[in-house]
């Protein structure tokens, strides 16, 4: 089996932890693994994305191929459609609502979603009002990553657990409790 | 068997760790700055208490390593791309000279220009230097390379060249890490090949070129040709990082892979014989593409960034590669409608901010200015809303081009510089000024830190009024501000009272930056 994945959204969102969870599960779990990550001037608020890839087989191209992306996870509902190029019919796309807005031709919303939910497959969630509503604001981008597990397929919601526990437990327990919540309260939106 | 989940900037750093590094020695510059970062945090690096600091520009850094080497022990140098230029006057001399201990410059070229100004190409500084370059295709190739990068730096006695690309350098794989290497003995050379007199330099130049045949081979050796070499219409010559976009193709050609250089003539020679027609599938400039003509004739087939079967600017894509062996890529659903550009900002708060605010105030009484930019995230100064900026061209090039364009007539003339890009490659420059008086203003945008890189030290923190002093700026027109929106009427007094000064003025406009300040406040919690 392999999943590609595109990961995106707002320098500063929190992309590259999602990208660091489901890297440190996979490497647990014995996947092969790809993770290309943008780094430098794009982090300023700009756009940025991570083509993160995870197969039983060896894995060649650090980057995926237009059409193959299994699933787009994204932390904001424009900035998923910047990698429709990407996605076939069978693709997912999980994604929070809630518009990131720092430039001045910011699209219509209503349009903006009519657009993402023509989309083959899609989930969207408010998931900034979600995190602020069960006091972890900074945990958004987990409930995101909750959202999108029963679309990993690659990897259980167990193997997800640990890894988080394991990527923050650095920063005390606290953190890993409230980063579990949030996994949990996405992954039970995912599904519903 | 120990396996770690490592980028390919990691994996060069671990590598070179275990392959008994002694130094590592680096200006940031993206996408390389996560080498000398990985080191600094090694627990390895740190017991055996290897130097990681950053040094002031790639120059320094790159004779820094050369001394490291000439003591003996194995040194690596890091830099972006662009950093090449700024240190090949040592980096080609070094090749003259040869090394002692193992010698490794690692340049991670920015195909695409994600974070730069141009796409340069470091294999040809490999080629001009006339030493060996290394090209790793995945993170398993990074980290095994290096061992073999400094062997064969020391079995040539020549500095080795391994060059990157963005994507492999910021992408990560699991990587299986080998046995780690104790590090070389001090052993000072005691040979005088090292004072590049011209008698000396002749000789050493003339034992450089009765090396070629040696590097040459190792590069031979290094080529690999996977597939059948049966009578075939297309054979795929396949450099670095294009061998996986090739892979992924699952492409029934055969791939001749090249991970080393000089270009393996032989291995192209015999290749070439089993087919009708090659593509050449390299990252960045067409480098091993425009030298197989020279080598199979003008009629023999190449296809390749040349010919326009792969685009001739940016980055390599599984996309670019398929569509070149004729595969088609199109997408299967219609392109988004709503959708607009992102491009980086500012960060809210940023002192930068204020700056351009107040520059913009004053200067815009002023409709002749011109205001002469430079590299770091204030470049983005040049992006709405403040449009501030009139050029960035290379490191220190504000405080350059202002006395230039004044030298010329232009009035007023400014110069925006940070203070890492300051002491890189501007105080000299500054000199230049101070010696003719030039009437520019320069401003320092001191925000304590190299910013556009991520938060790295800057060399010059605590110092630049005693720099600008000691280099000759007039006490009087050296002025320290807070850039905060609450000192606008100050800082926009001061930079009118500065531009009226006919001579060289210094303004510094100091501001921790917002992206450091936050993470000294979250480790605090």
């Amino acid at each position: 089996m392999k999943k590609d994945i595109i990961l995106c959204g707002v320098g500063g969102q929190g992309i590259l932890s999602i990208a660091t969870i489901i890297g440190q599960a996979a490497v647990d779990a014995g996947l092969y693994l790809k993770q290309a990550e943008v780094h430098g001037m794009s982090q300023r608020g700009g756009d940025v994305q991570s083509n993160l890839r995870l197969s039983d087989d060896p894995i060649c191209s650090d980057l995926i191929p237009h059409g193959a992306a299994d699933l787009v996870i994204s932390m904001e509902p424009m900035e998923a459609l910047r990698y429709v190029a990407y996605l076939n019919v069978n693709s997912w796309v999980v994604t929070s609502s809630h518009p990131f807005k720092n430039i001045p031709d910011y699209p219509d919303e209503t349009v903006l979603m009519e657009e993402v939910h023509a989309l083959p497959h899609v989930v969207s969630q408010d998931i900034e009002s979600l995190a602020k509503e069960n006091n972890s604001p900074k945990s958004a981008n987990v409930i995101l990553l909750g959202m999108a597990a029963s679309h990993l397929h690659i990897l259980t919601s167990d193997q997800l657990r640990t890894a988080i526990a394991k990527v923050f437990a650095a920063k005390g327990e606290k953190v890993v409790e409230a980063n579990l919540m949030a996994f949990d309260l996405g992954l039970r939106l995912g599904r519903e | 068997m120990i396996r770690k989940l490592l980028l390919g900037d990691e994996a060069i750093a671990l590598g070179a760790v275990n392959a008994g590094l002694s130094g590592v020695y680096a200006y940031p510059g993206t996408p390389s700055t996560e080498i000398t970062e990985f080191i600094q945090g090694n627990m390895l690096a740190r017991q055996r208490g290897l130097h990681s600091r950053w040094c002031t520009n790639e120059k320094t850094a790159m004779e820094a390593a050369l001394g490291m080497s000439y003591a003996g022990k194995r040194a690596l140098v890091c830099m972006k791309h662009v950093g090449m230029n700024v240190c090949a006057d040592a980096f080609v001399n070094s090749a003259v000279t040869g090394v002692n201990g193992g010698l490794v410059v690692l340049a991670a070229d920015d195909p695409s220009m994600h974070s730069s100004q141009n796409e340069q190409d470091s294999r040809f500084y490999g080629k001009f230097a006339m030493i060996p370059v290394f090209e790793p295709s995945n993170q398993q190739e990074c980290y095994d390379m290096m061992a073999r990068a400094f062997d064969l730096s020391e079995a040539l006695k020549l500095p080795v060249l391994m060059r990157v690309v963005t994507r492999l350098a910021h992408s990560r794989a699991a990587v299986v890490i080998g046995d780690v290497r104790d590090e070389n003995p001090l052993c000072p050379d005691t040979g005088k090949h090292w004072v590049l007199l011209p008698a000396i330099a002749r000789r050493q130049y003339q034992s450089l070129i009765d090396k070629q045949a040696s590097i040459c081979l190792a590069a031979e050796q290094a080529a690999v040709v996977d597939a059948s070499t049966e009578k075939c219409n297309l054979g795929i010559v396949a450099c670095g990082i294009a061998y996986n976009y090739v892979k992924e193709c699952r492409t029934s050609h055969p791939v001749l892979k090249i991970s080393q250089y000089p270009t393996p003539k032989d291995a192209i020679r015999k290749f070439a014989a089993h087919c009708e027609a090659l593509l050449v599938v390299e990252d960045g400039q067409p480098f091993v593409e425009e030298q197989i003509p020279a080598l199979l004739g003008t009629d023999y087939p190449v296809k390749g960034r040349l010919t326009g079967d792969l685009p001739r600017t940016g980055e390599l894509t599984p996309d670019a590669v398929a569509l070149a062996l004729g595969k088609s890529v199109v997408g299967i659903l219609p392109a988004a409608k709503n959708l607009a550009a992102r491009p980086p900002q500012l960060c809210q708060g940023c002192g930068h901010r204020d700056v351009y605010a107040a520059l913009n105030e004053v200067l815009a009484d002023y409709p002749e200015s011109r205001v002469f930019g430079d590299i770091g995230c204030y470049t983005l100064g040049a992006l709405p809303p403040f449009k501030s900026i009139d050029s960035t061209v290379d490191m220190g090039a504000s405080i350059t081009m202002a006395k230039g364009a004044a030298d010329a007539g232009v009035f007023p003339a400014v110069a925006v510089i940070g203070d890492s890009t300051f002491t890189h490659s501007g105080m000299t420059g500054l000199l230049d000024a101070v010696n003719e008086n030039a009437n520019i203003v320069v401003v320092i945008s001191d925000n304590l830190t190299t910013g556009m890189t991520g938060g790295q030290d800057s060399a010059g923190t605590n110092k630049f009024e005693a720099i600008c002093l000691g280099l000759g700026v007039d006490a009087d027109h050296v002025r320290v501000v807070v850039p905060l929106p609450k000192n606008m009427p100050e800082i926009t007094r001061i930079i009118r009272e500065e531009i009226e000064y006919k001579g060289v003025s210094v303004i510094i406009p100091r501001r921790e930056c917002m992206q450091t300040l936050q993470r000294k406040l979250r480790q605090k919690k």
